[in-house]
């Protein structure tokens, strides 16, 4: 079992802007020093509602982008969609706001050392820590195409300067209101071989990642997805953000997301057996 | 003017009275990253059982009004495992444990107690007994005082008379006062006060129960009105019973109310997913409030509540 993210603080970040970007919301935020330590595929636990609030817990985002320039020092930006009564506090909150937040938490996707071909995959704002990565592999020399799917166009997330660190972007709509109709998985097969595919990274709904895993695994190309479970802490010490691993002697362990993941290889993920009852003991 | 903030439940001392809240800590390991462990009077651990549980199917908690529902189901590594990796890690940090266990027979319970009354570094054992008993149609230990009864006698029997129990009951009950008596005189040397009240979440877009398990216990502030209840009920009654007092504690304030309760320390829960330092900032919040009341020992503040208006003027000599 591995362990919390060591370099996690809590500290103090303020809001430095806040844009709307078609459903989702922009938030660039200073955080210091600790950016050093953030890496793509790392999330952020965001306290909401102020000192009185009757929500109890943290909120818990991907990291779209990092950067330890500018005028700012270290900034992390974060893409929130205000579904929730948490993450609509969090979007209305406007520049010079002091935000109660936890990072760099969980674990961070793989680098290739080599240049080698990836595809990464976003549904929905699941594209968010898609572009930072992009950057990141793009500078090891690596082929970068991206495919993003939602169900409709206005829930694509795919900002203009995300699209210079790709070197080709299809999106595909359930609605057909933008891009190809049909869903990330439906062409997938072809793209892996007739772009020589190495290496897949994901992120997004449970249901998108378990179906990318199936076809990566009859291809046999490695899938770092990143995974969206539920989580109270995201520290490791409440346990509700478990998923089944499957472990090397066989046995099914449930491991937290918040450490043993966020991002986790996707093969080993049993995802049958997600919300099941498992027999098996860790 | 120093204030001594050191507290005893039964037999164990401890140097600070605020503690973490079994299931809120997991073994601590995670927490050591926000505050040194053994700051703090003790690290209550995850209730462990004898054998290794997967528990419960996600989704595993619903966040409710100032509060969570959670259906854990008791997820841990299994005694052998604790003993060889987690007490000796605790005790390397210096921390004070206590152990909180957890058993679905009384026979468990008696197993648990058995593995650890020879390991060393352990102040307390917290016997959880919100669990169903499989031997009575899975009816809850904490629900039945009989079944309370029978577990923390197997315990004391099983332990002899060294390790201090704990026992935690569950504010699920018609009188909890009842229920206290009888682990009391089972042999329990105190008693922690409020586990979580059973709930549950419907999420209307599915139109089923939210939580894989279904049902869920509710934490959080929502409940801490409970926990002072109970707290202030039981040691009306038992006065001379020290309490291990929790539930929806999120700042000294809400500490300090429970030790006016009758509290002899306070466990923080669910406050500790919200901010993981929350165990370390109450008890120097509490401490100062302490201190500004003009208490010159934690101990003085125990039950304060109980006491008559114009017995006040009498704390300066206590």
């Amino acid at each position: 079992m591995s362990t919390i993210n060591r370099y996690a603080q809590q500290i103090s970040a303020h809001v430095l802007s806040n844009k709307r970007v078609g459903q989702y919301h922009q938030i660039l935020i200073s955080v210091g020093e600790v950016v050093k330590h953030c890496r793509p595929g790392n999330f952020i636990a965001i306290s909401v509602g102020g000192e009185n609030s009757g929500m109890v817990l943290r909120r818990a985002f991907a990291l779209s982008r990092v950067s330890d320039r500018g005028e700012f020092g270290g900034t992390l930006e974060l893409i929130v969609a205000p579904h929730g009564s948490g993450s609509r506090w969090l979007c209305s909150q406007t520049e010079g706001a002091v935000l109660d937040v936890i990072t760099p938490l969980g674990d961070a996707f793989g680098i290739p050392t080599e240049p080698v071909n990836t595809l990464l995959i976003g549904g929905g704002y699941g594209s968010a820590p898609l572009f930072g990565l992009a950057e990141v592999l793009k500078a090891r020399g690596c082929r970068v195409d991206m495919i993003l799917g939602a169900s409709s166009s206005p829930k694509i997330y795919a900002p203009l300067e995300g699209k210079r660190s790709v070197n080709s972007l299809k999106i595909y709509t359930e609605d057909a209101s933008s891009g190809i109709h049909g869903r990330v998985t439906d062409s997938l097969e072809e793209i892996i071989e007739n772009d020589s595919i190495d290496v897949i990274y994901s992120c997004g709904p449970m249901a998108m990642l378990a179906a990318i895993s199936s076809i990566a695994q009859s291809a046999g190309v490695v899938h770092q997805c990143a995974v969206e479970e539920s989580m109270a802490c995201g520290i490791g010490v409440c346990m509700t953000c478990v998923l089944p691993i499957r472990q090397e002697d066989g046995s099914i362990a449930m491991l937290r997301s918040c450490i043993d993941g966020p991002v986790m290889d996707g093969s080993v993920v049993e995802w049958d057996r997600v919300g099941k009852v498992n027999e098996v003991a860790e | 003017m120093t204030l001594d903030f050191s507290t005893t439940l039964g037999p164990a001392w401890f140097p600070a009275p605020i503690f973490t809240a079994s299931g809120c800590a997991s073994s601590g390991k995670e927490l050591a990253q926000f505050f040194p462990l053994k700051s703090i009077g003790a690290i209550v651990t995850k209730s462990i059982m004898v054998k290794a549980r997967p528990g419960r199917p996600t989704p595993r908690m619903a966040e409710t009004p100032s509060g969570m529902l959670n259906s854990i189901g008791l997820q841990g590594p299994g005694i052998d495992s604790f003993i060889a990796n987690d007490i000796p890690w605790l005790v390397e940090q210096g921390a004070r444990i206590i152990v909180s266990i957890a058993g679905e027979t009384v026979d468990e319970y008696a197993t648990l107690a058995r593995r650890l009354r020879s390991v060393p570094g352990i102040s307390a054992l917290e016997v959880n007994i919100s669990c169903p008993n499989v031997e009575n149609r899975g009816m809850v230990f904490a629900c039945d005082p009989v079944s309370s009864r029978a577990v923390i006698d197997g315990v004391r029997r099983t332990l002899g008379g060294d390790l201090p129990i704990i026992a935690k009951l569950s504010p699920d009950v018609t009188d909890i006062v009842s229920i206290a008596r009888e682990v009391v005189d089972a042999g329990a040397d105190g008693v922690a006060l409020i586990n979580t009240l059973l709930g549950m979440v419907i999420n209307t877009e599915t139109m089923r129960p939210h939580l894989g398990g279904k049902t869920g216990g509710l934490s959080g502030p929502a409940i801490r009105p409970v926990a002072v209840r109970a707290i202030y009920q039981v040691h009306q009654a038992l006065p001379k019973i020290p309490i291990l007092g929790m539930g929806g504690v999120r700042n000294g304030r809400d500490a300090f109310e429970m030790i006016l309760a009758g509290a002899s320390g306070v466990s923080v829960g669910t406050a500790t997913f919200g901010n993981p330092k929350a165990a370390i900032e109450i008890q120097s919040e509490l401490k100062a409030l302490v201190s500004a009341k003009g208490f010159t020992s934690l101990k003085s503040a125990v039950g304060f509540a109980h006491r008559e208006i114009d017995s006040e003027s009498a704390k300066e000599s206590m």
